[in-house]
């Protein structure tokens, strides 16, 4: 069968935002659902889910950018070893353009700095075997779906007895970004799930949340179809006074996860207290690597000079982030701060809230 | 995060494997799944299988939404 | 406005632009450099000619269906072209960086020769220069060309109006793919050739056909940042909005799955032998049967339509029935994990 386009049905879409129309009458007030994956935030835009919605349900983003919560500090750092005059700098696409506290990896490039984008860890080796004499960093930073992929790889450079290879991470943990939000001011009628950091940590990575939060919760795909179902599971539980873990991405998740990956993440990686741009920090919420593997962290390998930390103050990221304001609410938003000049992390990852904002509401105002 | 898409496994070579998605190929890491084969359906993030898609709860999955939703064939 | 050049100033989209107004505009202005049209059509003597120019800085120099040296033909061909002209000549500036082999430099004339043949223009001018190695990535080739103005097309922003659809004559996005993966950085391989070509003959069968020359009301190609970057461009300067249909835009199924698989938008991703073509409702439907008997229009769709509005927005209308905002390209295009 065709695993995207079945789940791009028009029809099935259309008709799901017809239930959910039905049931809206049945809402007290209004739900708000949070989504905690900039991929959902991402597919959310591209695929206008919001304008199939009821009024009564209201979605939200939360902190699921691992680049939004990247704090200047990682930026700035991350910089400052680009500085090293034999390093080579190796990092997703995601974190090109995010604003340090005075410059960015994009401009730094654009000085001469070897700074280059690859779309996989695997291909970090190839780097490092053709440039011996230079050391290769990556920037590693993801949440669990990507952090094994890089465990793995650390993993390999061992095994390879690779010398010029090391990592710089800010690898984070969903479920106590969840706790986080929890405990804080925003107020939560349900949590769309990621649905591929939960293909790795399993759906039991969020029953302790749940039972303890009575927090409708229910994991999404990517498609279409998939965050339709996941947004009516949410608002059936809703109503109905209930509060359990659905998971709605099946055909990838289970309630153990990849065991085989979390294995490999817990053997290079350990918790550690993380901060998060714009939230402050959440206890265990980050990864280290663990002491056995402490050859290849660059911020032990390397010593550099990292300028000092510097916030816009306007920028009000980490209440975006928490769901707390909408981006026209920032006094930034659409003024200083754009998608060509963005001032928070908020706007300058394509999927950050508010690029997202930016770029669908004006269909809105527009109409 | 995180964008990852289904692709059909086309070969391995010890830890890695090529992976097939409508004509495109990537080397992609097999280390973190257990026993892959070939023509399975992997999750492919970052260039690392991280999960076997599967293909049956896919199709159940559709099959009981559009019973929810009252839609008449698939 | 930015202290240092940045790679994202040359890819087409929102600095590009701003690099342009702020900066060129500012030294350069004149009425004709103003429109920003593909090509400057000036009046000399009473003649009217389109002049263009271009320069061709693509890595790697061989890809997939083309070379840096058939871009530049072909592009700057395109540009005069689209602007409704008769390409007839062309000029070749090199800037090589010492140490390139002569092998590769030949094979780069070669496929201009073969390409000017296929335009049915003649290169009757050029400039070579080497520099220092470490001072130019290889090969940098500037094309301009002249065309006599093809007095069947009356084109301009101005003659585009609410009602009128957009046209494109085949697959978008194959030469940016096809470019992304030859350069190897991201490893996957796939079949998908760049769309390199000279559209001179193509847009001449619609010249022919005076029952539809009238009817077209601006043409552009839509090379780097795409066909998105193409139709804001065009809504901006004609202070109108366009709306596309996402299930009308022709995409080859493995542009689709590289893009999927990059987490990057086909809708972004350049062109090199295709052409936006507005015309007028009525002429839409036989420009489209028209572009479908020649090669390098079979796959011709009618991509959406232009509406009233404030200028400046365009839309996509998603396949299953909701609606969302194509904004420029803002900095490069990258593939993401998020």
């Amino acid at each position: 069968m065709n695993l995207t386009s079945n789940y791009r049905s028009r029809d099935l879409v259309q008709r799901t935002a017809e239930r959910l129309h039905k049931l809206a009458s049945k809402i007290d007030g209004r739900l708000t659902f949070m989504e905690v994956c900039g991929t959902h935030t991402m597919a959310i835009a591209q695929f206008g889910i919001k304008e199939l919605l009821p009024k009564t349900i209201r979605l939200v983003s939360g902190p699921g950018c691992p680049v939004c919560v990247t704090p200047n500090e990682y930026i700035d750092h991350a910089i400052g070893l680009a500085g090293l005059q034999n390093s080579i700098i190796v990092t997703f696409g995601d974190m090109m353009r995010v604003p340090g506290s005075s410059s960015s990896l994009e401009r730094e490039r654009s000085k001469g700095r070897d700074i280059r984008v690859v779309y996989s860890p695997l291909d970090i080796l190839d780097i490092a075997t053709k440039n011996p004499s230079k050391e290769v960093i990556f920037l590693s930073v993801g949440f669990e779906t990507t952090t094994p992929t890089v465990a793995a790889i650390i993993k390999q450079v061992v095994k390879e007895g690779l010398d010029n290879i090391s990592f710089l991470t800010a690898n984070k943990l969903v479920p106590p970004a969840l706790e986080a939000l929890l405990n804080g001011k925003t107020k939560l009628d349900g949590f769309l799930l990621p649905g591929h950091v939960s293909t790795i940590i399993g759906g039991k990575a969020y029953l302790p949340i749940i039972n303890k939060y009575k927090i409708p919760s229910s994991i999404a795909g990517f498609e279409p179809v998939d965050i339709m179902g996941a947004i009516l599971e949410l608002t059936k539980q809703a109503i109905s006074g209930e509060a359990y873990l659905s998971i709605e991405y099946s055909r990838a998740v289970t309630m153990d996860g990849n065991t085989k990956a979390q294995r490999i993440m817990e053997e290079v990686f350990e918790p550690i207290d993380a901060k998060w741009r714009g939230i402050g920090t959440i206890e265990k919420s980050g990864l280290k690597i663990r002491d056995e593997y402490t050859n290849l962290d660059a911020a032990l390998k390397f010593s550099v000079q990292v300028e000092e930390t510097k916030e816009d103050k306007g920028c009000i990221c980490g209440e975006i982030l928490q769901g707390l304001k909408d981006p026209p609410e920032c006094p930034l938003f659409g003024k200083r701060c754009t998608p060509k000049d963005p001032v928070g992390a908020c706007m300058v990852s394509q999927e950050g809230t508010c690029a997202a904002w930016y770029k669908y509401r004006r269909v809105e105002h527009d109409r | 995060m995180c964008l990852a898409v289904p692709m059909r496994l086309e070969s391995i070579n010890g830890d890695v494997g090529i992976a097939e998605l409508g004509g495109v190929k990537r080397k992609v890491g097999l280390t973190l799944i257990d026993d892959p084969k070939v023509g399975d359906y992997l999750l492919i993030h970052a260039g690392f299988a991280i999960q076997k898609v599967d293909e049956k709860e896919a199709k159940e999955t559709l099959e009981l939404l559009s019973k929810v939703v009252g839609r008449i064939d698939l | 406005m930015t202290d240092r050049i940045l790679l994202a100033h040359g890819s087409g989209g929102e600095l590009t632009h701003r690099l342009i107004e702020e900066l060129f505009l500012q030294y350069f202005g004149n009425p004709t450099l103003n429109e920003l049209y593909d090509s400057a059509l000036l009046k000399i003597n009473g003649q009217r000619l389109a002049f263009t120019t271009d320069s061709y800085v693509v890595r790697p120099l061989f890809f997939p269906g083309g070379d840096i040296g058939r871009l530049a033909v072909c592009g700057t061909v395109n540009d005069l072209a689209v602007s409704g002209a008769t390409p007839l000549f062309v000029s070749a500036g090199f800037i090589i960086e010492e140490g390139l082999e002569y092998e590769t430099l030949k094979k780069v004339v070669a496929s201009m020769s073969e390409a000017a043949k296929e335009a049915g223009v003649l290169v009757v001018t050029g400039d070579t220069k080497v520099v220092e190695k470490g001072s130019a990535d290889k090969l940098f080739i500037n094309t301009s060309g002249i065309g006599v103005a093809d007095e069947r097309f009356h084109l301009g922003y101005k003659k585009i109006s609410p009602g009128d659809k957009v046209i494109i004559n085949g697959t978008i996005g194959d030469h940016g793919i096809a470019v992304m993966t030859a350069r190897g950085d991201f490893g996957i391989t796939l079949e998908v050739k760049s769309d390199s070509a000279p559209l001179n003959q193509l847009i001449s069968l619609i010249a022919d056909d005076p029952n539809v020359a009238s009817g077209v009301r601006f043409m552009r190609d839509p090379t780097r940042g795409g066909v998105a970057t193409t139709l804001v461009e065009v809504a901006e300067k004609g202070l109108l909005d366009i709306v596309i249909h996402e299930s009308s835009l022709p995409i080859l199924e493995e542009v689709k799955s590289a893009s999927e698989m990059l987490g990057i938008d086909p809708l972004y991703s350049a062109n090199e032998g295709k052409v936006l073509i507005i015309a007028s409702k009525d002429a839409a439907e036989n420009i489209v049967s028209l572009l479908r008997t020649h090669p390098l229009g079979r796959e011709a769709m009618v991509i959406g339509e232009v509406k009233e509005g404030r200028g400046g927005g365009v839309f996509l209308n998603t396949t299953f029935g909701t609606r969302r905002r194509i904004s420029m390209l803002t900095g490069n295009m990258l593939p993401r994990i998020c």
